[in-house]
């Protein structure tokens, strides 16, 4: 981000940036930065509340205004809650589901999951008018089985034209746990980031998929899998939880 | 949220490793400008936003392009193809004004407190390494900024 502000302003547009690290804004001094006290993810703080949104974005753009920097200041109001929101009152989905399969292979039970979540995404669609899934084209069971197929004796073929087989990969991957995400911050209950990432991670069969899929990129010859091997498929957060839910059972 | 102190100890660790890889830049580059109700405004964000009809970014230095968001951008068109899993994205799949706020931007222009909303914004997918990688792209983008009137940007990151 400071990168961009110093090309831009040298090239003679004036800059000013969110700050969500000071200490890497503070590293390379850009000409005006807000820092803000707001996970990673959430440079303006709030979904949903304008109010807050607008607050912060005022606060930036004021510092066009200052005569000399570089200058980092500090935006003092915490953002008051992580939640992402359920559905507004009197809207529930329509749908009963059978009770989750409590055993049978991470297979069988990412697939019940997918079933059952997309009722939900359904919800999340109508209540939001909008998602951030359709990247890969593929409906939700035709990527879970895009994604089982990876564990099996022989990668899948990519999805589309033009994708190797890690960049396919990591799209579904992405995608999946958006549509996981989506399905989930429209169930009933409010539903904070934290607790949305512990519930895919460590208590749904697709976050038993992705580690096994992890541990496939792992073993592979193929180096379009790498990223997915090292850091984009499992945040290190989850890694962290994972480790603390393990050593706690231990 | 973000103040080092708060996270766990890998993820401080992490942020603080980067420190030391950071580039110095020469200069101190500083443009002064007229009033904000004066200034257009565009949004550069590294959120690794992007139109669902646009190709995804690339992982590695080849993700340091960009892409083009129009003004009159339908929110439910826009997606992320960010390569990093390390920040949230339960806001941004809720309301993506919480990383991209151009409903407030044109908000602020139809009060008068910024003069007008610019044509176009823009997005890169941070996490690019070195980020020394943006020059040629950046400095190609500030020439299209001055073609669109661009006398203010706001640089967001995720």
């Amino acid at each position: 981000m400071s990168a961009l502000g110093y090309y831009l302003e040298s090239e003679g547009i004036p800059t000013v940036q969110i700050s969500l690290v000071r200490e890497h804004t503070e590293a390379l001094a850009p000409p005006r930065a807000l820092w803000v006290p707001f996970m990673l993810g959430r440079p303006f703080g709030v979904p949903g509340d304008a109010g807050f949104q607008r607050r912060v974005l005022l606060a930036a753009l004021q510092l066009l205004e200052r005569e000399a920097g570089p200058l980092i200041e500090d935006f003092i109001e915490d953002a008051p809650h992580e939640e992402v929101g359920g559905p507004p009152e009197g809207l529930a989905c329509p749908v009963s589901f059978p009770r989750p399969a409590s055993d049978g292979t991470a297979e069988d039970r990412f697939a019940a999951e997918v079933s059952q979540l997309t009722a939900w995404h359904d919800v999340a669609l109508r209540y939001r008018g909008r998602t951030m899934t359709g990247l890969t084209g593929l409906a939700p069971d035709a990527l879970f089985r895009y994604l089982v197929d990876w564990l099996g004796s022989s990668p899948p073929a990519p999805f589309r034209d033009g994708l190797t087989p890690g960049q396919a990969l990591k799209l579904a991957t992405d995608e999946m746990k958006a549509f996981y995400y989506e399905a989930k911050a429209v169930q009933p209950g409010s539903h904070s980031a934290g607790e949305i990432n512990d519930w895919f991670w460590l208590h749904t069969a697709a976050g038993e998929v992705f580690l096994a899929l992890r541990e496939m990129a792992r073993q592979s010859t193929d180096v379009t899998l790498k990223g997915l091997a090292t850091g984009s498929l499992v945040p290190r957060a989850a890694d962290a939880a994972l480790d603390a839910s393990a050593r706690g059972r231990a | 949220m973000v103040r080092l102190a708060d996270l766990p100890e890998s993820e401080r660790q992490h942020f603080l490793a980067r420190v030391s890889t950071l580039p110095s830049f020469p200069g101190r580059p500083w443009v002064s400008g007229t009033a904000l109700a004066h200034r257009r405004v565009a949004l550069v964000s590294t959120a690794g936003l992007h139109l669902r009809s646009d190709r995804p970014f690339a992982s590695g230095a080849a993700g340091s392009d960009y892409r083009v968001i129009p003004g009159d951008v339908d929110a439910a068109d826009l997606v992320t193809s960010h390569a990093s899993v390390n920040f949230d994205r339960s806001g941004m799949q809720a309301d993506v004004n919480v990383a991209f706020p151009l409903d407030r931007l044109k908000e602020l222009a139809s009060e008068q407190q910024i003069g007008s909303v610019a044509a176009f914004h823009y997005s890169f997918m941070g996490a690019v390494s070195p980020i020394t990688a943006y020059e040629r792209e950046a400095r190609a983008l500030a020439g299209l900024l001055k073609q669109d009137a661009v006398d203010a940007v706001l640089l967001s990151p995720v």
